[in-house]
């Protein structure tokens, strides 16, 4: 266990190939949250550079929702705060227009074909029909001709059609934080590699910073190039990925 | 929509009571004989008003599917909670007083009780065929059609179909026997029913939601109005492609001709100027009701997206705010047909229309921050009932609603006469048409003060 590189929970050091060169997106300080008494998140210090592909696991329960909804100010810290940009989310909205999200089927609006759920993403984004066609093209693959003119709404595909539109929505509109919350539950397994190689593109992308929660700790070590581990809302490990990551935390959550 | 089901239970039971001595005494017609010959009707429209509002039983038998219950069981269990529903219920509220009546009459009591069988039969027959028929808009709509052209064949004195339906209706009483027929319709539709149902207990099949063929829409003339157009597309999407937000729809056409009761004096109570205004408010209202009360709600299955995009709450309220004052002008303009009861009857629909706008659009937008309820707007279930829908601030809202504009025409008339009545409506309309900016201020921050409780309840289904 001593392998493991954690966060000196008394000093909030963090590993030091996170503290230089960059910039920092996101700050979250003494961040909690509770509901009657119960504590379900609390992460004293945590810094996500801009340009990092952040990887969160944790099992059930283990915060990682939370936290995302709270990135999103979709729900109030008890105590503490996040900052995005230098913008304290829940006191501002003006982190909303470089930021978006895909959390769960209530970011899909039902009752729209796909089209026109992009660009009704794209106009509230600033992007006409023209720029969402041609972004849509660099998907045809991902959608594997199973999303775009299909003549169904959003509220009868399946599910993992459903998420495709999703994850495909946040990324509209060059936002600079892109939160995906189990992007890779219910995909085929074809389309698990193709959206691995989507987020590899945007982790090279250094004016991207993406967040991505899985239970899957394979896909998760690939895509990210910095992995946080959750347990009962509070940050257990933290840590670079390397050719040994996978076994370790493996170790970690067989334990 | 509590409200709702308060109204209608208390209109039946005013009807139920009061409409045979209202037949007698202002009509002069014999009652039970006028109301067995527009029963054709009654249930024409009840059929009609279930297929808008009533949620068919179809998808709650899923989990029972896989539990050892034989077949026949769930569909007796599914049809027989149907036959509860309140739609059913709501008749029991017309028929048993207005039985009562006739009992008092001296009617023969055991023709009143056939007569009573009778009519809950064929309120349950209405509940089955509606069940069949759902989903099926074409046998809806060729249903429709045809009452409505035997309606016009009425109107215009060609052809009668009630003077051959009322025997049917009326036979129900002077020969007991009949009954037996009413009923067995009832048992050959209850099984035609259960046997359709048991046939399709697959989830592949009759239980399967139909998919249904989707075709983008996207009206570009909107595009000119940026963020706004965006919303409104969506808006004009979502009422037309959901039921429950279809049923909209139907309820502001048919508020539309709530003025008649007032105008033409049909109901007593009614005949009291002040109220026309009341009736006035509803003509061009409807759709700011029925809809406006429930804004965000409509938005609740994903309101997580709109809260974490790049939206701007106030172009969000505005683009309700456009919807319901073009609708309201759109209502204004098909209210014209008034003007056939007199030029100051279509002044007074304009001049509710004025204040609708001006001030009852910002109210509306105001009770829907604090109406926190859920909107499944894949069915109909809630249409009825809402029990969080009814709260106490949004019944104090209802006060500058309706009791304002009925004061200050109270007092034009009191002081002036009616037209000045009708101006001080308006102007009150306009004032708050120009304080709008002010207005949106305040609904903006009660918006946002409430994000995070809006948020969770809309979470909790069911």
């Amino acid at each position: 266990m001593k392998r493991f590189q954690h966060i000196n929970k008394k000093t909030n050091l963090l590993p030091i190939s996170f503290t230089h060169n960059h910039i920092i997106m996101i700050q979250v300080k003494n961040l909690s949250k509770s509901y009657n008494g119960t504590t379900v998140l609390n992460i004293n210090e945590l810094e996500i550079p801009k340009g990092q592909s952040f990887g969160l696991v944790g099992n059930n329960g283990a915060g990682k929702t939370t936290f995302f909804s709270l990135l999103l100010d979709l729900i109030q810290p008890s105590t503490g705060m996040i900052t995005s940009n230098s913008i304290q989310i829940n006191l501002s909205e003006k982190w909303k227009p470089f930021t978006s999200a895909f959390i769960d089927e209530s970011f899909l609006i039902g009752y729209l074909t796909p089209e026109e759920y992009f660009y009704f993403i794209g106009e509230l984004r600033g992007w006409n029909k023209a720029d969402v066609d041609s972004f849509l093209v660099k998907y045809e693959d991902f959608f594997n001709g199973e999303i775009l003119k299909n003549k169904k709404y959003l509220r009868d595909l399946s599910k993992g059609n459903s998420k495709k539109v999703g994850i495909v929505a946040a990324l509209i509109g060059e936002p600079e934080v892109v939160i995906l919350d189990e992007p890779f539950a219910n995909l085929d397994p074809t389309t698990q590699i193709r959206l691995k190689k989507i987020i590899k593109e945007l982790a090279d992308d250094p004016t991207v910073t993406i967040l991505v929660s899985s239970h899957d700790l394979q896909h998760t070590v690939e895509v990210s190039n910095r992995i946080v581990a959750l347990q009962k809302g509070e940050v257990v490990l933290d840590l670079v990925p390397s050719s040994e990551t996978l076994k370790e935390l493996e170790a970690f959550f067989a334990a | 929509m509590a409200f709702g089901a308060l109204y209608f239970i208390l209109v039946f039971l005013g009807l139920g009571a009061g409409s045979y001595y209202f037949i007698e005494e202002v009509l002069k017609k014999e009652p039970f004989e006028l109301i067995n010959k527009f029963m054709l009707y009654y249930f024409v429209f009840d059929l009609v008003f279930r297929f808008f509002m009533q949620k068919t039983p179809v998808m709650n038998i899923r989990p029972l599917l896989y539990i050892n219950i034989k077949k026949d069981t769930i569909v007796n269990y599914t049809l027989g909670k149907s036959a509860l529903s309140f739609f059913n219920i709501m008749h029991l509220f017309f028929f048993i007083p207005f039985v009562v009546v006739l009992c008092i009459e001296d009617f023969s009591v055991l023709g009143v009780m056939t007569w009573l069988l009778g009519m809950l039969a064929t309120v349950l027959i209405i509940n089955f065929l509606n069940i069949l028929i759902d989903k099926k808009d074409v046998v809806f709509y060729s249903v429709a059609v045809i009452f409505m052209a035997l309606g016009a064949l009425q109107y215009f004195n060609l052809f009668d179909a009630t003077n051959y339906t009322v025997y049917y209706f009326k036979g129900l009483y002077d020969y007991p026997w009949m009954v037996i027929i009413a009923l067995a319709v009832l048992f050959v539709v209850y099984r035609i029913v259960h046997n359709f149902f048991k046939g399709n207990l697959y989830l592949d099949a009759g239980l399967s939601t139909q998919h249904d063929i989707a075709k983008s829409q996207h009206f570009n003339w909107l595009d000119q109005f940026g963020t706004l157009g965006a919303f409104l597309k969506n808006d004009i999407r979502l009422i037309t492609r959901n039921k429950r937000a279809k049923s909209v729809i139907l309820m502001s056409f048919l508020f539309l001709f709530y003025g008649l009761l007032f105008i033409t004096g049909a109901i007593e109570a009614y005949k009291n100027p002040v109220w026309k205004i009341f009736g006035g408010i509803f003509v061009t209202g409807g759709f700011m009701f029925s809809f406006g009360q429930f804004v965000p709600s409509w938005d609740s299955s994903y309101y997580n997206l709109m809260m974490s995009q790049n939206i701007p709450y106030r172009d969000y309220l505005s683009s309700k705010w456009w919807l319901m004052v073009i609708v309201t002008l759109i209502a204004a303009i098909l209210a014209s047909f008034y003007i056939y009861f007199g030029w100051e009857v279509y002044l007074l629909v304009l001049a509710a229309a004025v204040y609708n706008i001006g001030i009852n659009a910002h109210i509306v937008l105001l009770a829907g921050a604090f109406t926190r309820t859920p909107i499944d707007l894949m069915s109909n279930k809630n249409a009825f009932g809402d029990k969080k829908a009814f709260n106490f601030k949004t019944l104090l809202l209802i006060i500058p609603q309706i009791l304002i504009p009925l004061a200050l025409y109270y007092l034009g008339i009191a002081f002036f006469n009616d037209l000045i009545g009708l101006l001080f409506v308006a102007l009150a309309g306009v004032a708050g048409f120009a304080l709008k900016g002010f207005v949106f201020d305040k609904i903006e921050h009660i918006y946002k003060t409430q994000k995070y409780e809006t948020i969770s309840a809309y979470k909790q289904k069911n």
